[in-house]
């Protein structure tokens, strides 16, 4: 308990940022393979109070963790019919996907509002690992979903880079037609990317309700998944970025309610207004944004070629 | 797009039409509206409810009587306002999804004039109130427009963060310096003088916001499609590369756009918090400008339909509340439209292409 | 007996409103090189799809090596053998050549090993003596290294027979008879290939066997050695075809359009546009001819403004317009007529009345102060319709349901109907039907005789040597010389499309 301050900070930065970095990768597959879903928010949403309530029924967390999956990857299930099959404008149907998961998620946890969850996540110090100076708290001192992340990462990252599988997906994102005629199934891969996205957010969601704050409040998110879409612009499409830039605003995020918490004792933090710790991760992520788009705009490097564009075959 | 589904050298397929299926532009939404129901209905069994009922519940509260429809044409006013403002923006696509931030922006600097320069006759404080709640909301989207212009900054993500930092902000006025300080520590503004409290219809609460919403969608629909301008922002919206072979300033362009988008959505929280409220408190949209984007694109971003879609979206939301007093969480009426813009855009593929099957006989399904 | 690789049995397949094929009858016997000949919309490109298997036929068998098939997708047909090279080509632009060719493929493990594929794919290569380096990045390689990458690509899977659609387009003569040279090679291996082409000095040199398109319908099948180009010709167009055009003698002194020491950068930041010196005279048609990808759409670009000047001057009419916007340009009299019809010059969603202000809505014509009298420019654009023979259905329909040819009419009737000065044309023939080509070509003539300065891009050789006063070569984006219209000659320009200067070319073809 005689950590100090900036282990503590840097600790609850990785805790705050999993969630961000669940839906980021998830966005980051949808994304290499050429759809956009700006569900993100809504699959989280849907993840969360489905994990939640999974979590109440079964009084297994793991049990809760499945079933957010499962329902991720439903939501994005129907983005991926909409943009993919049907061609619809990828845009609008990611923000009905969000306003649909809003509700979803609000309908189906009403009547468990305040209820604690019985099973949550809690820390496992790693053997040996844990106890590394400083390093050992940050990392190595938190529950399993941060562990499986850490996984997730890697397997994304060699996936994407390294494996045949991940060449025909950066393919189908980048020129479909090239891919079609090379006999690579763009369709059937940018449904099981854009599932995979949803399936990954719908966890991150889980982690808010199961780990992060355990428990169903509506709009739990606050615009995670948002944050998580600006991300994989900030991360260009690399999940070894993503994490980085997650524990980032995860810092950020958390920074918040620490100066609150300091401001009891601080006079001059008392004078800010919690209102305004609350804009910050907001405003750090238009900042971010608008300073990634610029430099990535100088270097010509990152956004899928084909990102948003429906395919069809015999579009002539 | 060859084989949805393959059998011996037959395939179900979809096939571009030539044009657009006028019978299908129609039909699209109303189905949509009904298949939604459909499945809404479908989960209010499954939770143990009686779908028949709460949808009669719903209807009668929002169109079944004099008070039910003029409380749909109030929550109509809000989604009208929003609709013409994100789908201005739609329009040039320029995804404005922060209308509700722009709404916001737009109430605070009504409430701004309404607390500290309501001097003077109603009309001039209210035209005051007018005009900043325009700037306001204007400015409060040009924060997302100037890098969009300039950089290609994505909108949506910056819009949407807007949303979040405006309603703080709003929150921030009223439990910090625009608290009433007769209020009894609750958290709301003093309440507004007379000049600043738009007038009603009747006995009702309908207000004069009406007019400005139908007066934004005359000028909407005559500058669009009678004016130069207006069909400048036609160009860029369907062809940027071709406006620009045309030496149309499409920076400019998006800067006009989107103060005017940020704008209306402005205006449409003016006319809440002087027509309603009567002042600032938290609470003030109910996210009146999400649905403002299901209002535009239901209303195929054409300013006359969209009033006939924002009474329809007008009356869900009021339904929704009917609800509420029963018993059931109101977020059923967000699914419902989430539904609603799914069916419509999986819809929208029928007025453009169609089925057929291909291989052995042809047949049009 | 020969064996037959290939054998399509009455083809037939529709799009909305065009049958591209109907009944057509195709057979390829291996060791050969067949030519599919037609003209632009008689429905090779259709056929050969149906071939690799993107699109699935309405009606009709297909045998290869006499097994019948049914391809749904391209994926089947590359199983079966057949690979084909589209004309624009299907390659990643960010990936490596490597990464290209073993993209797709099922076999071989988990992981990819790059490095070995990269060495193997260059023994590959060397083995058909076709040059790749398989670690560039395509978007670095030139039209010509692409479209070796994409021939390399399919025979790496096997390919027995490949189908190449226009190939020779993209290309210098003389990187067009080592394309040849490759392809015979492959057929002296046993297999076949298909080459899709409007070009019949190419056909009757090069290819084995000719089979003639037209309007969907397979006309006939010849015998190289059986058959003439006048034979040909008229085979694909059902009646005897004009020759070259008399350009009328007028006098040309006042320069309206100079380009001098100009420059500019490309998409990609690297320089497209190297010190270019050009003049037009009123009354002059200069062509522009060059491999694809040198510099011409930079070129047209940084005359209409569309492209900033990096370095140099820009004069119209002897007043300097460096560096001023596209407006101004277009209120100068400069009319782009862009290679992309519909997405640059025409709005495809919007109507034709709509379309035919896109550039002088402001003034005007189209309706005073800030509104637009809609009657009159319909009125207006009835008539531009009459007058260029544009067939549409509707004023009020849009655009792109409208032909090539079509769109290509009521493109030149707007731009025309402003009475420019300056007329810069980007492959404006390029896919057009013969009747379409007549009235482009018409029409660049007329607007020369009325004292117009034209610059006229050309993929076609021909096309500039029978329309243009003067042609120049570019290359890389420096301009290789000029030559013209009486010293024309075919391998002085071939050379300097391929990078050689004019006087060097010259001393060439003189010595050879």
């Amino acid at each position: 308990m005689s950590d100090p301050l900036i282990v503590i900070l840097f600790a609850t930065a990785v805790t705050a940022g999993t969630p961000l970095l669940y839906a980021a990768l998830g966005e980051i597959f949808t994304e290499r393979s050429g759809v956009l879903n700006l569900g993100v928010e809504g699959m989280m949403l849907v993840g969360a109070v489905v994990g939640y309530i999974a979590t109440l029924q079964s009084q297994n967390h793991w049990i809760g963790v499945f079933a957010a999956m499962a329902a991720g990857g439903l939501m994005a299930l129907i983005h991926a019919v909409l943009s993919i099959t049907l061609r619809a404008n990828q845009v609008v149907s990611g923000l009905a996907l969000t306003i649909f998961g809003t509700g979803l998620s609000s309908y189906m946890g009403k009547s468990f509002v305040g209820q604690p969850v019985p099973d949550q996540f809690k820390p496992i110090d790693i053997p040996v690992l844990s106890q590394l100076p400083y390093i050992g708290k940050i990392f190595f001192s938190h529950d399993a979903l941060v562990y499986l992340s850490f996984v997730i990462v890697a397997a994304a990252w060699v996936f994407i880079f390294y494996t045949r599988w991940g060449l025909n997906l950066r393919a189908v994102g980048e020129n479909p037609a090239a891919a079609d005629s090379m006999g690579i199934p763009v369709y059937l891969t940018r449904y099981s990317s854009v599932i995979i996205g949803g399936v990954l957010a719908g966890v991150g969601g889980a982690y808010l309700s199961l780990a992060y704050a355990p428990s169903w409040i509506e709009h739990m998110t606050a615009g995670r998944g948002w944050i998580a879409v600006a991300l994989v612009i900030f991360a260009v499409w690399h999940p070894g970025k993503a994490l980085v830039g997650s524990y980032i605003f995860g810092g950020v995020d958390s920074l918040g309610f620490r100066i609150q918490a300091l401001g009891e004792k601080a006079s001059f933090l008392k004078d800010i207004s919690p209102f305004f710790l609350q804009m910050f991760p907001y405003i750090l992520t238009m900042i971010v944004l608008i300073l990634i788009t610029a430099e990535t705009k100088k270097r010509r490097v990152g956004t899928p070629a084909s990102l948003g564009i429906p395919y069809d075959r015999e579009e002539r | 797009m060859a084989g949805l589904l393959a059998v011996k050298g037959r395939a179900l397929t979809i096939e571009k039409r030539g044009d657009i299926s006028k019978a299908a532009m129609i039909l699209n939404p109303i189905l949509s509206v009904a298949l939604a129901l459909l499945v809404g209905g479908t989960f209010l069994v499954l939770t143990g409810h009686d779908p028949l009922e709460i949808y009669s519940t719903m209807l009668k509260g929002a169109f079944g009587s004099a008070y039910g429809l003029s409380e749909t044409v109030v929550k109509a006013i809000p989604l009208l306002l929003s609709g013409l403002a994100v789908s201005v923006a739609f329009r040039m696509q320029l995804w404005n999804i922060g209308a509700e931030g722009q709404l916001y922006f737009g109430a605070i600097a009504a409430t701004w004039v309404a607390l500290f320069h309501a001097d003077g006759s109603r009309i001039i404080v209210l035209s005051m109130m007018v005009g900043a709640a325009f700037v306001a909301g204007g400015l409060w989207a040009m924060i997302a427009a100037i890098p969009r212009a300039f950089f290609k900054v994505n909108e949506t993500i910056t819009t949407l963060m807007l949303n979040y930092v405006a309603i703080l902000y709003s929150n921030y006025l009223i439990y910090g310096p625009w608290k009433d300080p007769e209020g009894y520590n609750f958290p709301l503004t003093a309440i507004f003088p007379e000049s600043a409290v738009l007038p009603v219809l009747g006995t009702s609460r309908i207000h004069f916001g009406l007019f400005f919403g139908l007066a934004a969608a005359l000028i909407l629909y005559v500058a669009l499609w009678h004016t130069k301008w207006g069909y400048e922002i036609r160009v860029i919206g369907e062809s940027p590369v071709a406006a620009r072979y045309a030496g149309m300033n499409i920076v400019k362009n998006i800067l006009i756009v989107m103060f005017i988008s940020g704008g209306l959505a402005g205006i449409a929280g003016m006319a809440e918090v002087s027509g309603i409220s009567q002042r600032l408190q938290p609470g003030l949209s109910p996210g009146y400008g999400y649905t403002a984007i299901i209002v535009a694109w239901l209303a195929r971003l054409n300013p006359f339909t969209m009033l006939g879609v924002s009474f329809i979206f007008g009356g869900l939301l009021v339904g929704g509340y009917t609800m509420q007093t029963s018993g059931l969480p109101a977020a059923l009426v967000s699914m419902l439209q989430g539904a609603i813009l799914f069916f419509v855009l999986g819809g929208e593929i029928f007025t453009k292409y169609r089925l057929v099957l291909t291989g052995g006989d042809r047949k049009e399904v | 007996m020969e064996t037959m690789l290939v054998k399509m049995v009455s083809i037939t397949k529709k799009f909305p409103g065009v049958i591209a094929n109907r009944n057509v009858d195709f057979e390829l016997k291996a060791g050969q090189i067949h030519a599919l000949l037609g003209e632009n919309g008689a429905g090779k490109s259709t056929l050969m799809s149906v071939l690799t298997g993107l699109y699935m036929p309405d009606d009709g068998e297909i045998h290869i090596k006499g097994r019948k098939v049914s391809f749904t997708s391209p994926r089947d047909a590359i199983s079966a053998g057949i690979g084909m090279v589209h004309q624009h080509f299907r390659l990643v632009n960010s990936f490596s050549v490597a990464e290209n060719i073993v993209m797709g493929s099922s076999s071989e493990g988990f992981l990819i090993d790059m490095h070995e594929a990269e060495k193997k794919l260059a023994a590959f290569s060397e083995d058909y003596g076709l040059n790749v380096i398989p670690k560039a990045k395509v978007w670095q390689l030139s039209v010509g290294e692409q479209q070796r990458v994409e021939i390399v690509k399919m025979l790496y899977r096997g390919a027995e027979i490949l189908v190449l659609d226009e190939p020779t387009a993209v290309l210098t003569p003389q990187e067009s008879r080592e394309l040849f040279a490759t392809l015979r090679r492959m057929t002296d291996r046993g297999k076949g290939v298909i080459v899709i082409t409007h070009k019949l000095q190419e056909v009757m040199e090069n290819a084995d066997r000719i089979t003639v398109l037209r309007d969907g319908q397979s006309v006939a099948t010849f015998n190289v050695r059986d058959t003439n180009p006048k034979e040909l010709a008229q085979a694909m167009v059902g009646r005897d075809i004009t020759g070259s055009y008399e350009l009328p003698e007028i006098t040309k002194c006042e320069t309206i359009l100079q380009l001098k020491n100009l420059s500019a950068y490309g998409d990609r930041g690297q320089i497209a546009l190297k010190e270019i010196n050009l003049a037009v005279r009123r009354g002059e048609i200069v062509g522009l001819a060059g491999v694809a990808g040198n510099g011409q759409k930079e070129l047209a670009e940084v005359i209409a403004g569309l492209r900033e000047v990096a370095g140099g001057k820009l004069h119209f009419l002897g007043k300097d317009y460096t560096g001023k916007s596209v407006r101004q340009i277009v209120d100068a009299g400069v009319s782009l007529i862009p290679e992309d019809r519909l997405g640059t010059g025409l709005v495809g969603s919007l109507d034709a009345v709509s379309n035919s202000i896109l550039k002088n809505y402001r003034l005007k014509d189209a309706g005073r102060g800030w509104f637009i009298n809609w009657r009159s420019v319909r009125k207006c654009t009835d008539k531009l319709v009459k007058d260029y023979d544009v067939k549409l259905t509707r004023l009020e329909a849009p655009v792109k349901l409208l032909s090539g040819g079509n769109l290509q009419k009521l493109l030149l009737a707007r731009e025309m109907s402003n009475n420019p000065e300056i007329i810069v044309a980007v492959y404006p023939a390029r896919g057009l039907d013969i009747g379409a080509i007549e009235t482009v070509r018409n029409t660049l003539l007329k607007q020369r005789e009325q004292g117009k300065a034209i610059v006229l891009i050309s993929e076609e050789l021909e096309e500039l040597f029978a329309l243009s006063d003067r042609i120049a070569v570019i290359h890389e984006g420096e301009i290789m010389g000029t030559v013209d219209r009486d010293c024309l000659d075919l391998n002085e320009i071939g050379m300097m499309m391929a990078g050689e200067r004019k006087e060097l070319a010259n001393g060439r073809v003189a010595s050879s």
